[in-house]
């Protein structure tokens, strides 16, 4: 019960925050926008072309704008030293982790909601077919960034060259999860269905649950230092 | 009777600077000590191997007999620590600040409590207002709010007068005279010699990573410290 209190309220506090200052919902929505002119300038009208390029373009989308979400989420604690004062804070430490990610996975998933929708609008697309299976490999693929994402967020929140260090740190690990997503939404978008996709799936799955151990377990001493 | 807080021997090195070299200190339930010291002389550090947020490199520090390396977790729900730092979001609300740490503390989060915080610092006709619109004083009146709810045996406060206009100097000296009488255990680095230095009984002086005088702040007038001060913390340097 503690630890679920503790979870919720710094998800209720990160949500409060980002409903009043609007600062990474602002940027994630503005930056979208710019990735998808880009798109659509690069590709132009080839159909062929678009629909052969669209998972990963579709991922490559929620991967720069999850970068983006989840590279900030602690810099909130930098500012008048709450990250002391979240240290010093008796209790489970994974509380925090827990907290944290919901309000990471809450922003990334108000952004991909957008940005498919952007997409459909922009490439002319029709979804409604594939939606529920679409839905399910987006959950699983952003569970995973978003997992370690966060971990490796608390672990460079304090470095200087953290901007540099985050990505370079969290990409490599995220090869299972980026392969799986884009081969599952290949797979979901050609209307093979899930099915087709289930051992793509079933390693996204493996992924998001070894993140989310690891996670869980060693947020403490990343944070402790 | 033993130390709430002891510190033996400590030694805290930074690469190759030294910042703590050997410093040894106590401090009993219902006393005050001051630290006293230039910038860079070890006030701060020692303060945060208290408060568990460094590990000594040498020596032992602990709280209440728990040590503060090896039980850090115990020792946090003994002492609270106020830093440089306000701890405090700048687009949450006064009271949404006091819930938010409450509620991370495991603390009981009553609104009248929180109230009556609010009240004791004058912040009550603030409490809605977000903490970016507070002046420096504000925060750091907020801040030590947080201690009242938090009902700590010890307080570790660094600088905790700076920026405080003259009623909230009064207000937190008669606080922290209180919280002692109430046998909790002060250890606070300040810069001044004023009337801040009536909260404690005992002034430590620190330099350059030692401590080079402690003694009883009782019958010891400001001009004899600042000579002392002067004597043995700036003869260091």
């Amino acid at each position: 019960m503690s630890f679920a209190r503790r979870a919720l309220i710094v998800f209720w506090k990160d949500a409060l925050v980002e409903r009043r200052t609007k600062e990474a919902l602002n940027a994630l929505v503005f930056f979208s926008l710019v990735l998808l002119f880009v798109f659509q300038f690069a590709l132009g009208p080839d159909r062929e072309r678009l629909v052969a390029l669209l998972p990963g373009l579709l991922w490559l989308g929620f991967v720069l704008s999850g970068m983006l979400a989840l590279g900030r989420s602690f810099l909130i604690e930098r500012e008048n030293d709450c990250w002391e004062a979240l240290l010093l804070a008796p209790g489970d430490k994974s509380a925090i982790y827990a907290g944290k990610l919901a309000g990471n996975l809450a922003l990334m998933f108000t952004v991909e909601a957008l940005l498919l929708v952007l997409f459909t609008v922009f490439f002319n697309l029709d979804l409604t077919g594939v939606l529920p299976a679409l839905l399910v490999v987006v959950v699983l693929g952003t569970v995973g960034l978003a997992t370690l994402g966060t971990l490796f967020a608390a672990m460079t929140a304090d470095l200087r060259a953290r901007e540099l260090l985050f990505p370079v740190l969290l990409l490599p690990l995220e090869v299972p999860v980026l392969l799986g997503t884009v081969k599952a939404t290949e797979a979901v978008l050609s209307g093979e269905g899930l099915a087709a996709a289930s051992h793509w799936l079933a390693l996204l799955s493996a992924a998001d649950a070894v993140f989310v151990v690891v996670g869980f377990l060693t947020f403490e001493f990343v944070i402790e230092g | 009777m033993s130390p709430f807080i002891y510190v033996r021997d400590l030694g805290k090195r930074f690469g190759a600077l030294t910042v703590l070299d050997g410093v040894s200190l106590e401090v009993r339930a219902g006393e005050a000590l001051a630290l006293l010291g230039a910038n860079g002389a070890g006030k701060t550090t020692v303060l945060r191997v208290v408060a568990t947020l460094l590990r000594p490199s040498r020596g032992r520090a602990t709280v209440a007999g728990l040590d503060c390396v090896k039980e850090a977790e115990q020792v946090r729900r003994l002492v609270a620590y106020v830093g440089h730092g306000s701890h405090l979001y700048e687009d949450l609300t006064a009271r949404e600040n006091l819930k938010f740490w409450m509620t991370l503390a495991d603390a009981p989060v009553a609104d009248d409590a929180i109230q009556g915080a609010l009240a004791a610092v004058d912040l009550d006709r603030a409490e809605g207002e977000r903490v970016r619109r507070f002046s420096a004083g504000m925060k750091r009146r907020l801040s030590l709010a947080r201690l009242l709810l938090v009902r700590p045996r010890g307080l570790l406060l660094d600088e905790p007068f700076a920026s405080l206009d003259q009623a909230a100097k009064k207000w937190l000296a008669e606080h922290l005279l209180a919280f002692k009488a109430a046998g909790g255990a002060i250890v606070m680095s300040t810069h001044s010699f004023g009337r801040e230095l009536d909260v404690a009984d005992r002034v430590a002086i620190l330099a350059e990573g030692r401590v080079v005088l402690d003694t009883a702040r009782a019958g010891l007038a400001a001009d004899e410290l600042q000579r002392l001060y002067a004597l043995h913390a700036e003869a260091e340097a």
